[in-house]
């Protein structure tokens, strides 16, 4: 019974990490695809798929694992150089991926899968072994004891050692014919290798005999290789050369000694270049131990710069195996990250009430206390939130299989690059994109885009780009779609637009607005309709994802040039910083990302104004919004108002309050469905005396005081 | 919808509105609470006072009085907000209701209610389930899940043209 159990768990563990894997798997061969030559990404795939087999066979999914197995025997080949990395391999290795998921997917209850595809894609696999019968025979798991050998070798080559390699050939090495330089380039293919000549023997140039060779070489090299690899690459000189191979960073030791990288006085000690007693001596002096020991004539210049390229090579091959070690990460169930951030939020809250009440106590020690709370609140709250985030380039690395899949389905040349891959987002708001994003991409690829031919016949590249790229601006992400494709016609829209009831023929439209109609539920412009995009419920939806998130989205298009998307999405949808501003009795949150300023208003201003919202900043016009109006909050506005100059979608807006009291730790609570149709109030916010205030969207406050002046007019 | 499934739970909260006495069932409600500050929401109607802070959730409090058509009265001591637990479009809603006070819970047996009659009350049809008999008063029995229905809630443009129609409609059937 417990070994069921044991099993079953072993089996969900393989299932997930299978699942991982195999989006390694995609990611691997879309690059390999890119650059064939590249045996590490060769060897990831042959890893990947080794796993899979080794794992899939233990828990007993034998089919998965035969299945496997002949990929895998491919991958062989491909690392030992004897086939080639095609297209068709590619696409071959890809379908297997998808395979293999299928079948995975079969074994949790999902939709069976396609056994006769599984032998197509063995047969078309075997095609491609040189000399060898294609057939399609599932092979049973008595394959899987004979290769115990592959998994040993794939140990061997795990570790990196770096070795200290002194080489100082034969003054006469040139004359029996080897070439020092070559045997460097070999030591360099080995792995990541730092070379210093040391030319302090060189005499002056009258005594020097050209065919005598006077330098010496001190090499730092981080190889997994083995000492056996550097030596071979020596077999020819080392009888007369004098070669002194060490390891000097082992992975297996640094456990021990922890010291990270060795001091340059140790290095040249233990080198013998220099004796301890030199080291101490120059030690007792403030200059750096390099130069100093170089006054001395204790080493030359030379020899130190070798050991200090050693310090900094092993500097780094420890660095990169530390960030190695970084980047090693728990896995934690997202739901107990949500109650994480959950309870932080209630914490704010707590602690907004807690300094209220220290304020209003008047006592220092509480608020003392308080401040302490205040401190390690924010950098709790701070902390929670960046465990949230997540790079973008996650997503990114999915699209690059939708557009090649695509382009090939519609026969045309797209190549996808990326930009910005880093930048991160809440967890949530990048999941939530997904959808969007597919859609846009596939907009451009479909509708953006044109076919090679039409392309080469306007005077472009035959193959066409879509660009990716994500950007911080303040507490907002810009996520842009662009295509170098055929751009969209305005008048096309607007034909379509009034075609469809959607405006009356007399409407005049700018061009911004003829691409704000695409949005519009119902809308599409396609000629036809495709599998892949035109069926017109696309960019509405599109839009209201995008505005589920608080983000906004914007369309620029040039006919025959391109069209760009920019999605524009808020960090975090859990808490932000916010200017807190009291209305009559009523208190509102501003985000303060947007705040730019605040300023005063007269009530003399306002009346000089005539009527026009417009204030004078620094010179600048700038209209304003008065808040009490448009809420219709009671109550008679102070003689001095505050404007609260904000920015918004590239446009300087001030917002009249009553006054401004500060700053204010917003965690955003929903305020639930019956206020979904208020577009001016994003969510509520918890203040320390318990009450709530209401957040307000600038962007839609904005426009829905524009549309007010539009009717009025 | 038969009568014997409509009314299988007996125990109501009663509470009052004006000099009307109303119930809904206890199983509908979460918690009773005085009255705490409402923060109001813009450009909503009168009968949907704002919102409160209910121990770090925010829930939005209706005025049973003005939703019904009755005159606006004057926050008392004994005004309360009944925390109610409904379903708008299948979704689990907390709502909270503002009623003058809240009076008793109440057993009622099946036999003691009587269904809504077509006429006679100011409320709408649509929002009484029945009426209970108590020492010769009449008892008005709210349907909790209609009152708050969607089309009466998230209301922008049903607010000037109320679903009359509608409501015989599905009276009728």
């Amino acid at each position: 019974m417990t070994q069921d159990q044991g099993l079953e768990k072993g089996r969900s563990v393989f299932l997930e990490e299978a699942a991982e894997l195999l989006s390694d798997l995609e990611d691997s061969l879309l690059e390999l695809e890119e650059s064939p030559d590249d045996k590490e990404l060769v060897g990831s795939v042959f890893r990947a798929m080794h796993t899979i087999k080794g794992s899939g066979a233990m828990f007993g999914f034998d089919d998965v694992s035969s299945f496997t197995h002949e990929v895998e025997t491919i991958f062989d080949k491909v690392r030992e150089g004897v086939i080639p990395v095609s297209r068709d391999l590619i696409d071959l290795t890809l379908s297997a991926r998808d395979q293999i998921r299928a079948m995975l997917e079969e074994s949790q209850g999902g939709e069976p899968a396609d056994a006769d595809m599984a032998c197509d894609i063995v047969e078309r696999l075997r095609a491609l072994l040189p000399g060898e019968q294609a057939s399609c025979v599932q092979e049973a798991s008595g394959d899987m004891s004979g290769d115990s050998g592959s998994v040993e070798s794939g140990n061997m080559e795990s570790e990196e050692v770096t070795y200290r390699i002194r080489f100082r050939p034969a003054r006469n090495i040139f004359s029996t014919g080897s070439q020092p330089v070559l045997l460097l380039d070999e030591l360099r293919e080995l792995g990541p290798c730092q070379i210093i000549a040391q030319t302090q023997d060189i005499p002056a140039l009258d005594e020097i005999d050209p065919e005598l060779c006077y330098i010496y070489w001190d090499i730092v090299l981080t190889t997994d290789k083995g000492l056996n690899a550097i030596k071979d690459v020596f077999i020819f000189v080392e009888d007369d050369s004098e070669i002194l191979i060490e390891a000097v960073d082992n992975p297996a030791e640094a456990g021990r000694e922890d010291s990270g990288h060795k001091k340059i006085g140790e290095i040249l000690t233990e080198r013998g270049d220099v004796c301890p007693d030199d080291v101490e001596k120059a030690l007792g002096k403030q200059k750096r131990i390099g130069e100093i020991l170089v006054e001395e004539k204790a080493v030359s210049p030379g020899q130190v710069k070798s050991a200090l390229a050693e310090q900094e090579h092993v500097k780094k091959i420890c660095e990169k195996r530390r960030s190695r070690h970084a980047v090693s990460s728990i896995r934690v169930a997202s739901p107990k990250l949500d109650q994480l951030v959950n309870l932080v939020g209630e914490l704010v809250t707590v602690q907004a009430r807690l300094s209220q009440m220290a304020v209003t106590r008047n006592d220092s020690q509480l608020t003392l206390i308080a401040e302490e709370v205040e401190r390690l609140t924010s950098e709790l709250r701070d902390n929670t939130m960046s465990i949230r985030m997540l790079p973008i380039g996650t997503t990114f690395c999915k699209f690059r299989r939708l557009v090649r899949d695509l382009s090939q389905s519609l026969n045309k040349d797209i190549v996808m690059t990326t930009e910005g891959a880093e930048t991160e987002l809440d967890k949530t708001v990048i999941e939530k994109l997904n959808d969007p994003l597919v859609h846009l991409i596939r907009n451009a690829i479909d509708h953006g885009i044109e076919s090679p031919d039409v392309r080469e016949a306007a005077g472009k590249p035959r193959q066409g780009t879509v660009h990716l790229s994500a950007q911080h601006s303040g507490a907002s992400v810009y996520i842009r779609i662009s295509d170098d494709g055929a751009g969209i016609d305005p008048d096309v829209i607007r034909a379509k637009a009034v075609e469809k009831g959607l405006i009356s023929s007399d409407t005049m439209l700018t061009d911004k607005d003829a691409f704000g109609i695409l949005f519009a539920p119902g809308f599409s412009t396609a000629k036809k309709v495709t599998d892949v995009s035109g069926r017109g419920v696309g960019m509405d939806v599109v839009r209201t994802n995008i505005e589920s998130l608080r983000g906004t989205i914007d369309i620029e298009s040039e006919l025959g040039k391109g069209t760009t998307v920019t999605l524009k999405l808020p960090l975090t949808l859990a808490i932000i910083e916010g200017l807190l501003a009291r209305i009559g009795e009523e208190r509102y949150v501003l985000p303060l990302s947007s705040v730019e300023e605040c300023i005063e208003l007269t009530r003399e201003d306002a009346s000089s104004d005539h009527g026009r919202r417009l204030v004078n900043v620094r010179g600048e016009i700038v209209p304003y919004i008065s808040v009490r109006e448009q809420f219709a909050v009671p109550g008679e506005p102070p003689p001095i108002e505050q404007i609260v100059i904000t920015e918004v979608d590239g446009h300087r807006i001030g917002v009249v309050v009553d006054e401004v009291i500060g700053e204010h730790q917003t965690v955003i609570k929903s305020m639930g469905r019956l206020y979904k149709d208020l577009k001016e109030i994003s969510g509520a916010t918890i203040l320390g005396d318990g009450t709530v205030a209401l957040i307000i969207d600038l962007a839609n406050l904005a426009h829905s005081a524009a549309a007010q002046e539009m009717r009025i007019n | 919808m038969d009568t014997s499934a409509r009314f299988e739970t007996t125990q109501y909260l009663t509470f009052s509105l004006d000099d009307e006495i109303f119930a809904v069932e206890i199983a509908k409600v979460r918690e009773v609470l005085d009255l705490i500050q409402i923060t109001r929401v813009p450009r909503m109607p009168e009968f949907m006072r704002g919102v409160i802070n209910l121990r770090g959730a925010v829930v939005p409090i209706t005025d049973m009085r003005l939703k019904f058509g009755m005159p606006m009265a004057k926050d008392t001591v004994h005004t309360c907000i009944i925390v109610l637990e409904t379903e708008i479009d299948g979704d689990p809603v907390i709502i909270g209701a503002l009623a003058d006070s809240v009076r008793e819970v109440l057993e009622l047996k099946a036999e003691d209610i009587e269904p809504p009659p077509r006429m006679g009350t100011h409320l709408k049809t649509e929002f009484i389930k029945g009426m209970g008999k108590q020492n010769d008063s009449f008892i008005i029995i709210l349907d909790i899940d209609r009152i708050f229905s969607t089309e009466d809630m998230t209301f922008f443009q049903s607010v000037n043209e109320p679903s009359e129609d509608e409501a015989e409609a599905d009276l009728a059937a």
